[in-house]
């Protein structure tokens, strides 16, 4: 491989992570998040800090930043509690405005020019570089992967789903919707935090703008392609997505275009994703189950 | 511990202006089977909603096993024993048959935050859910998702889910509704098989033969206010209730 695809393939992996992230929260929790990108800053920008201002090393400032991360994400996943789908789009988008005007405002976080010197991940004395800090990210996505798959194991991941498909009946069946939200908001975020701190490392400088809303529409695009709550739904999303751009690469300045008119096929043509081929069939399953909930006399 | 399961006292709602429940009170003992009925829209399911935790009382007390629990969530009434079925079918459309019924069995899992992060793919729980789905005529079915089946089908489904969770306390929502003759029978009977284990039973049901048949006493509700309560017999004679059903049609012309 060369350097320029190990470099595409890393940040592939990195934007992966945070879409398995979002896939937890939108795929298999069913609640809207267009906020993601902020959790991924606040986990870049808190490492950054931690390794740059705050001397210590990578590995020593990971387990502080995920605390941050989850505890922000507690704290922003309580109103995913309390209001309802559409509004919840409103917050999330909310939340990432005001992560981001907090990066580019504060001094003490670089301000406008962002934090720069950030210094490469050692590991057992051996400088993790290009190929290496390709392999541990590599590792990330494994674990972030391995981690989704306990999730949709654990009753945690079964209540989610029993709420995602139907809240008034799975909290009859003694689901807690508090605890299954905000479980699966905290996981989520988590993951999106991990994938910025690879980012951090991996471009050794960042700002407030890598972090924005139009990464959070990126992110959302990739898990809804590669198809929402199924397993490598955001590893395919990621390698499209982070593929097509390389390959169009005059049409750059219409990348978010693209990703919007993308969201808008996949919504009419393909609404699983490109993995979602049962889904495919339960729209239609959906159709007949109206029909024969009409037939039976039913009132909705 | 108290002979009633569940007393509902003075139990009222307000949707807007719209009392859908006025002032309704009743008890059901234990291992009975009380029927609730009335004509459309006169509160029986905002009822069952305010027992089972969905909706939040304006006034009035729900007592069960001597608790007071008006105003808890729905999850805890479910902890609680309270099991439910629902008049307008709610599957969980993505999850297969079995699955529906595992996520009811899950609910000794739901209190804690460590046993939550356990497996629910076992042995046990398969097993366990498949007997259920036996119980109901379900077992055929057991892996189909459970948004292809029909009518019929999902609201054996309801039932076995709110078998699941052993309930004390079985609220059942039209459950007959949209089922084929001899598939009442079999229901009738699993109803009786139910009140036989210990449970107490509240039926809303349309089928006067069926809910006459099933029915220990029965409670009829009319605009939200109890119109009438006695054994099937004392009520199908009372001319209040006749008129609830019957008169509909006179006073509306009248008005
Ligand atoms: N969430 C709600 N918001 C507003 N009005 C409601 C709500 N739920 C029920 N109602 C109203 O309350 C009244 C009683 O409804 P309910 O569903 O309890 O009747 P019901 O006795 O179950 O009738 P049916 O036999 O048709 O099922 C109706 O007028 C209904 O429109
Ligand atoms: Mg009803």
């Amino acid at each position: 491989m060369s350097i320029y695809m190990i470099n595409v393939a890393t940040q592939i992996i990195i934007q992966a992570i945070a879409a398995c992230g979002l896939n937890i929260i939108v795929g298999h929790a069913g609640q809207i998040s267009l906020g993601h990108a902020a959790f991924v800053g606040i986990g870049a920008y808190s490492n950054a800090m931690l390794t740059t201002v705050g001397g210590l090393t990578f590995w020593q400032a990971m387990p502080i930043s995920l605390l941050i991360v989850g505890l922000v994400g507690l704290l922003c996943g309580l109103p995913s509690l309390r209001v309802r789908e559409d509004f919840l789009a409103i917050t999330t988008i909310g939340i990432n405005f005001i992560v981001v005007a907090i990066f580019q405002y504060t001094p003490a976080l670089g301000g406008a020019l962002g934090i720069g010197g950030i210094p490469n991940v050692e590991l057992f004395g051996f400088v993790l570089k290009a190929r290496p800090f390709f392999w541990l990210c590599f590792s990330c996505l494994v674990l972030v992967l391995a981690i989704s798959l306990f999730f949709t194991k654990s009753w945690l991941g079964l209540s989610c789903f029993a709420i995602r498909e139907e809240e008034t009946a799975a909290s009859s069946m003694g689901v807690s919707p508090v605890r299954a939200k905000l479980s699966a908001f905290v996981l989520g975020t988590l993951m999106a935090g991990l994938a910025g701190i690879l980012y951090a490392h991996y471009m050794k400088f960042i700002s407030a703008d890598s972090f924005s809303f139009p990464f959070s529409v990126t992110l959302l695009s990739i898990t809804v392609v590669g198809g929402l709550g199924t397993f490598w739904g955001p590893v395919v999303g990621a390698v499209v997505l982070g593929i097509l751009p390389e390959v169009f690469r005059p049409l750059v300045d219409y990348r978010m275009f693209l990703y919007a008119a993308l969201l808008l096929m996949m919504i009419r043509f393909l609404p699983g994703g490109l993995l979602g081929g049962s889904d495919l069939l339960s729209v239609k399953n959906l159709r007949k189950r109206k029909a024969s909930a009409t037939k039976g006399g039913d009132k909705s | 511990m108290t002979d009633k399961i569940l007393s509902v006292k003075d139990l009222s709602i307000n949707f807007g202006g719209l009392k859908a429940v006025d002032n309704v009170s009743f008890d059901i003992d234990r291992q009975e089977i009380l029927g609730l009925l009335g004509p459309n829209g006169a509160g029986k399911t905002t009822c069952f909603n305010m027992i089972s935790g969905v909706y939040k009382p304006t006034s009035g007390e729900i007592w069960l096993n001597g608790k007071r629990t008006d105003g808890l969530p729905a999850h805890q009434m479910a902890s609680l024993g309270v099991g439910r079925t629902f008049q307008v079918v709610k599957p969980f459309s993505g999850l297969t048959v079995e699955e529906n019924v595992i996520v009811s069995l899950g609910m000794p899992n739901y209190n804690s935050f460590t046993r939550s992060c356990r497996f629910w793919h076992t042995k046990a729980n398969i097993t366990a859910a498949n007997d259920i789905l036996k119980t109901v005529g379900l077992e055929k079915e057991a892996s189909t998702k459970a948004g292809l089946l029909p009518l019929g089908n999902l609201r054996k489904l309801e039932i076995a889910r709110a078998l699941a969770l052993k309930p004390t306390l079985l609220l059942l929502d039209e459950c007959f509704s949209g089922l084929r003759h001899e598939e009442i029978k079999v229901i009738e009977d699993l109803i009786r098989k139910i009140r036989e284990q210990g449970v107490s039973i509240l039926l809303i049901e349309h089928n006067m033969r069926v809910a006459m048949g099933l029915s220990d006493r029965v409670v009829v509700l009319d605009h939200g206010r109890k119109l009438a309560e006695g054994t099937p017999e004392q009520v199908s004679s009372d001319p209040a209730v006749i008129e609830a059903y019957l008169g509909k049609g006179e006073s509306t012309d009248a008005a």
